[in-house]
């Protein structure tokens, strides 16, 4: 730790060393650090498994792996993508360490809370790996029953209780975020004052508060269910199981919005910086976030549309789920004539930004597609629902999460990365991703459900061009531990502001101090004060940068 | 915690602050714990709905006068906390005590009456999974009833356990005289929990008892 | 649209306005791309730094673009969803069938039982032209019922009917796939369906050797099971008689009126007097959940469906 810290003048890095300060830190930018251990080791794990997946798919004999095995691959990867990378990813790595920052605070309004946050976090971990190594669970991610409480011979209670246990993690978070929001901005920062990427922290979090409870509830019944033997989902017993996918969409649809909203918030950050000019639209944006968070809580149905509910149901949901489209697009129109006029570099974070852009895009004019209804009922449990959610999820907010790791890479360690390599891999991201799930639709439309361990011959060449893709994204997501890493040790100094940046996270030291700022900063200044007209910038404090 | 001049935590400008950080916090805790128990109740809704009376005729033996008497007593431990905040406002010490103490005995009589509740269901073998017995007149889901009773029942007395947790570590604030008419949040918003796990029962307690008995 | 080497085939007479409405969506999303794609190029070339494109006269008023391209947005959304609501109440609503096939689907297979009594497993044979419709049930757990070729899918839910049609237009076979996750072998729940001349059906039909039909072999379980002790013609208990009870509105103890449909007479036969009694009967139906798989509930209500009808109508 000592070559890391030695010549960095001190920082909340420097301030301690020991292990208890660490593991017992209340500092919001450390508690950062030891969640982005755990989702990375969660990443490599849940990548883990989609490789064995894509390796086995090459074959359409499906000979890699056994068919059980090959269930709980995939059971695995979305238990552990969803739940265990995507959802924290940007809120409790760059969130927890930017939201005080950015607002200009000393700490969350709950920082032993943050902390409890992270242990109940890998307690949920430890429940990961327990069914993991014990045999695994092969429900899906989805856990629909009976399947799941009456007929899987996996561990499906110990993942059930994995996930209720990471439920807490996230409304502690959530709330703490919420509270620190409304109450601990600095003097001057008012509401429309505040970076885009505070009211997508925000947004998120109301998100996480109100679906993630209900699927705790969900799945404790299923639990019961389980255990006991009793029928609350199981039409043998009276029960229904539609209730509960019902009850699982409700939270699991709201939860894919808490999975791109961050991502929305770091892409305006990033745009606005390397455009060197104020996001188009600010107001708007922020009632597209807000709009995107609530009208996202009536769509679930939409999961649904062949399972049995009624037409006029189906027919409501779809009509929600085109709504829900607009502030998206609305986003995306404001990214793009963002960059009219602006003054572009196309350094990494940017080339990661305008990736997402692109792949958001897709992703979501074939969200169009399956929310249609009529055409839902060909699609559905496809492949070309996998494509669809794999370009927002892995697209968007993969990409939005590695821009927003490079871009504050030089705050968070007071070091500056390799840029050569950095572009290589938003670059080699970009097209192996295109590669890995643009076949996907195809093989969707032909008609290839998901959850296939074998298919018919004739759709081979789809998936080897989706598993070449794949390796070249598993490149792609290597890549960047090895240069991050090695600026660590040998990458030149950063400054307190490398990128001329605006908000207030860039009004302090690289790394910051412990208590973030020397002085209360005093906001006058509205965010992204960039003038692409000659380039200067105001930072929200009124300085010049 | 020094007992010398208290100060509010480091990231707080004054105590005042954290007195409001507080009681927001708690606001939305109790807003995703409505979620909680509202998907728990939503669910025994529907299939109250679905299975009428079935429903009805399993609800006619759960037993009314314990969960009445378990109400009143729970409305009446809101009160206590209540008393207990006003003491701490009006600076008077022993109060907050004495109020805080009569919280906590009205909450472990809640869950000597609750468990005396489940002795007699069990003996009227009522307990799904465990010793059911599907009595005259019970139709199918009459077990899915009993089912929900225990669910909810057992998560609210859950709750309420840590409640009288979080009353019993007031005490022991109170008792080092933690409390002042300047600040007295963590009361405030241990008053709120308090009044919630309250409030589920006002909802539980119509929902799972009167039941079939209009 | 079977030029296209990437194309499922086309087979039935819901393939064409699917595919239709599908190339219109994808035409558009075409556009959306293009365009956000030309846009992010084009500024990226243009304004980046160091060029010498002028930066002046930035748009200040940002308003008007965005309610314009939002109230552009949500028309174009609305029409899409417009077009594919119409074409989904045609597709998903069941119509009355020229033929009824009973299917049932269970880890890991398809059974199929045709009203004639005859009965395949992972096959289906069709007659080309003519619309199927579908009763669907599920032994265990969730399944779909998945045909490509015809764009028609349905969960198979269990503790329900769904019901789904198709009229195939093509001779041939087509892929049947389980399209909802239901444990080890989901990947091999496979099936094709056979669409065949209507000649060449009828064969094939008596070929399958005289069996009862569907609706003779339920009168045989009606009395096997002990249902016409109550509902039989001579029985003395009290029991709504069942001649031409399918279809019709019935009006329960609790005032709620709803239509003798499948779901109705299974969950009658299954969960008995306890939630579905007709008014001015006493609730003494047994149940028989548990009793009697779902093969011999279709059975079962394939005779009731006949009864004041023609009598062993195939």
């Amino acid at each position: 730790m000592t070559t890391l810290t030695a010549d960095l003048p001190a920082s909340y890095l420097t301030k301690e060393q020991t292990i208890a300060s660490w593991l017992l830190t209340t500092d919001h930018k450390r508690i950062a650090l030891l969640y982005f251990a755990s989702i990375t080791a969660f990443f490599f794990i849940g990548g883990f498994a989609a490789t064995l997946i894509r390796l086995h798919l090459v074959n359409p004999a499906g000979t890699l792996l056994q068919p059980d095995m090959y269930n709980r691959m995939f059971t695995m990867h979305g238990i552990v993508m969803v739940w265990f990378f995507l959802i924290p990813s940007i809120p409790n790595t760059l969130g927890n360490f930017l939201v005080p920052l950015m607002i200009g605070a000393k700490d969350l309004a709950f920082p032993r809370i943050n902390l409890a946050s992270w242990y109940v976090f890998n307690l949920a971990g430890l429940f990961v790996l327990y069914f993991l190594f014990m045999g695994g669970v092969d429900t899906g991610w989805t856990f629909y029953t009976p399947l799941s409480t009456h007929y899987a011979n996996g561990y499906v209670v110990a993942a059930a209780v994995a996930v209720f246990i990471n439920g807490f993690s996230s409304i502690m978070t959530g709330l703490n975020f919420v509270v620190t929001i409304h109450r601990m901005r600095a003097p001057g920062m008012v509401w429309m004052r505040l970076p885009l990427f505070i009211w997508a922290i925000y947004a998120t979090s109301a998100v996480m508060l109100l679906a993630t409870p209900v699927l705790a509830m969900t799945l404790f019944l299923v639990g019961v269910e389980r255990t006991a033997g009793v029928g609350i989902f199981d039409p043998a017993l009276g029960g229904d199981p539609l209730l509960f996918q019902h009850m699982f969409w409700f939270y699991s649809h709201p939860a894919v919005y808490i999975m791109i909203l961050p991502a929305m918030g770091v892409v305006s950050e990033l745009i606005a910086c390397f455009a060197r000019k104020p996001i188009f639209g600010y107001a708007g944006m922020t009632y597209a976030l807000m709009a995107i968070a609530v009208i996202g809580f009536f769509v679930w149905g939409h999961h649904m549309f062949t399972a049995g509910i009624s037409i006029y149901s189906a027919v409501v949901f779809s009509l929600m789920s085109f709504v829900v489209a607009v502030p998206s697009a609305i986003k995306t129109f404001n990214w793009t004539v963002t960059l009219h006029k602006g003054r572009i570099t196309f350094d990494a974070p940017m080339l990661y930004a305008l990736g997402f852009v692109g792949l958001f895009t897709i992703g979501g004019v074939t969200g169009l597609i399956v929310a249609t209804v009529a055409l839902d009922i060909h699609l559905q449990d496809t492949y070309f629902v996998v494509a669809h959610f794999h370009y927002i999820m892995v697209g968007g907010t993969v990409s939005a999460y590695f821009g927003g790791l490079h871009y504050w890479w030089p705050k968070i360690t007071g070091r500056l990365y390799s840029e050569m390599l950095a572009r290589f891999a938003a670059l080699l991201t970009f097209l192996g991703f295109n590669l890995t799930f643009f076949p996907q639709f195809i093989l969707g439309y032909l008609g290839m459900p998901r959850r296939y361990y074998a298919y018919p011959p004739e759709w081979q060449v789809w998936h080897v061009l989706s598993s070449a893709g794949a390796s070249i994204l598993a490149v792609a997501y290597v890549l960047p531990l090895f240069y991050l890493g090695w600026s660590l040790f040998r990458g030149e100094r950063a400054g307190a502001n490398p990128w001329r940046a605006t908000g207030l996270e860039w009004r302090t030291s690289s790394p910051p101090p412990a208590h973030n700022f020397a002085r209360a900063p005093l906001v006058t200044s509205a965010p992204y004060a960039y003038n692409p007209e000659d380039g200067s910038a105001i930072a929200q404090d009124g300085a010049h940068v | 915690m020094s007992e010398s001049a208290p100060r509010p935590a480091e990231q707080f400008a004054d105590f005042a602050q954290q007195g409001e950080v507080a009681q927001l916090g708690m606001f939305v805790f109790i807003a995703t714990e409505v979620l909680f128990f509202g998907g728990l109740v939503f669910t025994y809704y529907i299939y109250r709905h679905l299975y009428g009376a079935e429903f009805a005729i399993a609800g006619r033996d759960a037993k009314l006068m314990l969960g009445a008497i378990n109400a009143a007593i729970l409305l009446t431990s809101s009160l206590t906390m209540v008393l207990a905040i006003e003491a701490a406002a009006a600076d008077r010490q022993r109060a907050i005590l004495r109020w805080l103490a009569l919280t906590v005995a009205l909450g472990f009589l809640f869950l000597g009456v609750k468990g005396w509740e489940y002795v007699t269901d069990y003996r009227d073998h009522v307990v799904p999974a465990v010793n059911f017995l599907m009595k005259p007149g019970y139709g199918g889901p009459a077990e899915l009833f009993w089912v929900f009773y225990f669910i909810a029942t057992g998560i609210h007395a859950i709750h309420l356990t840590i409640g009288i947790g979080a009353v019993l570590a007031m005490m022991r604030f109170a008792r080092r005289g933690r409390f002042t008419p300047v600040y007295y949040a963590p009361l405030e918003v241990v008053g709120l929990y308090w009044s919630f796990v309250d409030c589920v029962w006002l909802f539980l307690f119509p929902a799972l008892y009167l039941l079939g008995r209009s | 649209m079977e030029w296209v080497p990437f194309w499922p085939r086309n087979a039935a007479t819901a393939a064409t306005p699917v595919d239709t409405l599908f190339i219109a969506e994808l035409a558009i999303s075409a556009v959306i791309i293009l365009m956000v794609f030309a846009m992010i190029v084009g500024f990226g070339v243009r304004y980046r730094a160091g060029s010498d494109a002028s930066r002046s006269n930035l748009v200040r008023k940002s308003w008007r673009f965005e309610i314009a391209w939002t109230v552009a947005t949500f028309l174009v959304f609305l029409g899409l969803f417009i077009y594919g609501a119409n074409l989904y109440v045609w597709l998903y609503g069941t119509p009355p069938g020229d033929l009824e096939i009973y299917v049932v689907g269970k880890q890991w297979m398809w059974k199929m039982q045709h009203p004639g009594g005859q009965r395949e497993i992972d096959t289906l044979h069709v007659p080309v032209g003519k619309t199927v419709r579908l009763v669907l049930a599920s032994q265990d757990v969730i399944h779909s019922f998945f045909v490509p070729a015809f764009r028609v899918k349905r969960d198979v839910v269990p503790g329900t009917y769904e019901t789904a049609w198709f009229t195939p237009t093509k001779i041939g076979e087509f892929r049947l796939e389980c399209a909802e996750f239901c444990g080890t072998q989901h990947a091999h729940m496979l099936g094709s369906i056979v669409v065949m001349a209507p000649a060449d059906y009828a064969r094939w039909l008596a070929d399958q050797g005289a069996e009862p039909s569907l609706a003779q072999q339920g009168e045989a379980l009606f009395r096997s099971y002990g249902c016409s002790g109550c509902h039989g013609a001579n029985s003395t208990v009290h029991a709504p008689p069942l001649d031409g009870l399918y279809g019709r509105i019935v009006h329960l103890q609790d005032g709620e009126a709803v239509t003798a449909d499948e779901q109705y007479i299974r969950d009658c036969i299954l969960q008995g007097a306890a939630r579905i009694v007709p008014a001015g009967y006493p609730p003494i139906m047994p149940a028989f959940a548990g009793q009697i798989g779902e093969d011999d509930l279709m059975k079962l209500i394939a005779y009731i469906r006949s009864l004041g009808r023609e009598r062993h109508a195939p």
